[in-house]
């Protein structure tokens, strides 16, 4: 089992200050980095920007947490992970932190966040989710985290996906209306 | 179809592309292969649709977006009929339906959040349904990242 470094907490995002360049970045870069030679340069070209402008703009957006991650995105469904489960537990507030951190560094978990509680009709305020090839692997890898995060008292339920619409959708943006995004990771 | 290389390839850049000159040939240089062989498999994996994209995942609400999960109690024999309204709107990104009594999940992403209530205040309007809205309050991981 892969365990990943502990991640600090991160609030909602406010809003951040991008100027004309950044954002001209953004916009050309969503379609994909360059499948060439010199990417960076190729893309510098486009923008009248030079690699090292280009470079040290990506490395600010990555610090800045703009860009959350700068690397290839798997087709799960297509790769065999064809369950996906949503786990939801409702945790004392106080431990919220600390379990979201605990289930969020298993490689076999893709998020791991707090939400708010619909009290009375729902009361679970940590989602997790987990991707495996079957309901069996994701079950088991519930077992996992419920013995090695001591969730074993903590009320929880696991919703599995049975349909799926509109996997990709557009997220809007003021700069760019069309700026797609995995969809997974919004919300 | 992929090969083992291709698994090792796709696990190295889930984790992100260098940011160098060359990081193409700097990748290839790491698994053995020519850039001029990497190139051609990445182009592959991305023809044969195994990669969805290749490039940045953005945290859009610091772009200026706004976003919740919303769940619903649908009954059964209504599940079509509200799936076709919720999915009418451009703003819902995607909608799964689960196994549960909360059988629907959408997420909304729009330009401000007073859209993100005007668009859930119009689907309960026209379904009947009360809508639970869920923005999301922390993150403690979020990756997407999954060994092939």
């Amino acid at each position: 089992m892969k365990v990943r470094n502990r991640r600090p907490d991160l609030p909602v995002s406010s809003h951040v200050k991008l100027d004309k360049q950044d954002k001209a970045l953004i916009t050309l870069i969503q379609a994909g980095l360059p499948l060439s030679s010199t990417p960076y340069t190729d893309l510098g070209h486009d923008l009248g920007m030079t690699e090292r402008e280009v470079i040290e703009r990506l490395k600010h957006l990555m610090q800045d947490n703009i860009i959350k991650r700068f690397g290839v995105v798997v087709r799960h469904h297509e790769l065999g992970y064809r369950s996906n489960a949503m786990t939801v537990w409702n945790v004392p507030d106080e431990q919220v932190s600390e379990l979201g951190h605990c289930i969020g560094q298993f490689d076999f978990v893709t998020l791991s966040y707090r939400r708010p509680r619909r009290l009375p009709d729902w009361p679970y305020n940590l989602f997790t989710m987990i991707h495996g090839q079957n309901r069996g692997h994701v079950l088991k890898n519930i077992q996992f985290l419920i013995e090695r995060c001591n969730l074993d008292r903590v009320e929880h339920q696991v919703l599995f996906s049975t349909r799926r619409f509109k996997q990709r959708g557009a997220i809007y943006h003021p700069f760019n209306k069309g700026l797609s995004d995995d969809p997974q990771t919004a919300g | 179809m992929m090969d083992e290389l291709d698994r090792k390839i796709i696990n190295d850049l889930q984790a992100g592309f260098p940011l160098t000159e060359q990081p193409y040939a700097e990748v290839a240089a790491r698994h053995g292969i020519t850039e001029s062989e990497l190139l051609s498999r990445l182009q592959q994996l991305l023809d044969n649709k195994t990669l969805s994209r290749f490039g940045p995942m953005y945290d859009a609400e610091k772009l200026g977006g706004a976003f919740t999960l919303a769940a619903m109690q649908v009954p059964e024999q209504d599940f079509d009929k509200v799936a076709e309204v919720v999915n009418s709107y451009a703003e819902v990104a995607h909608n799964y339906q689960r196994d549960h009594q909360f059988n629907m999940w959408y997420v909304l992403a729009t330009e401000t959040p007073d859209q993100i209530n005007l668009v859930n205040r119009d689907i309960e309007k026209r379904t009947g349904l009360k809508v639970f809205s869920m923005p999301k309050l922390t993150e403690y991981y979020i990756g997407l990242q999954l060994p092939v």
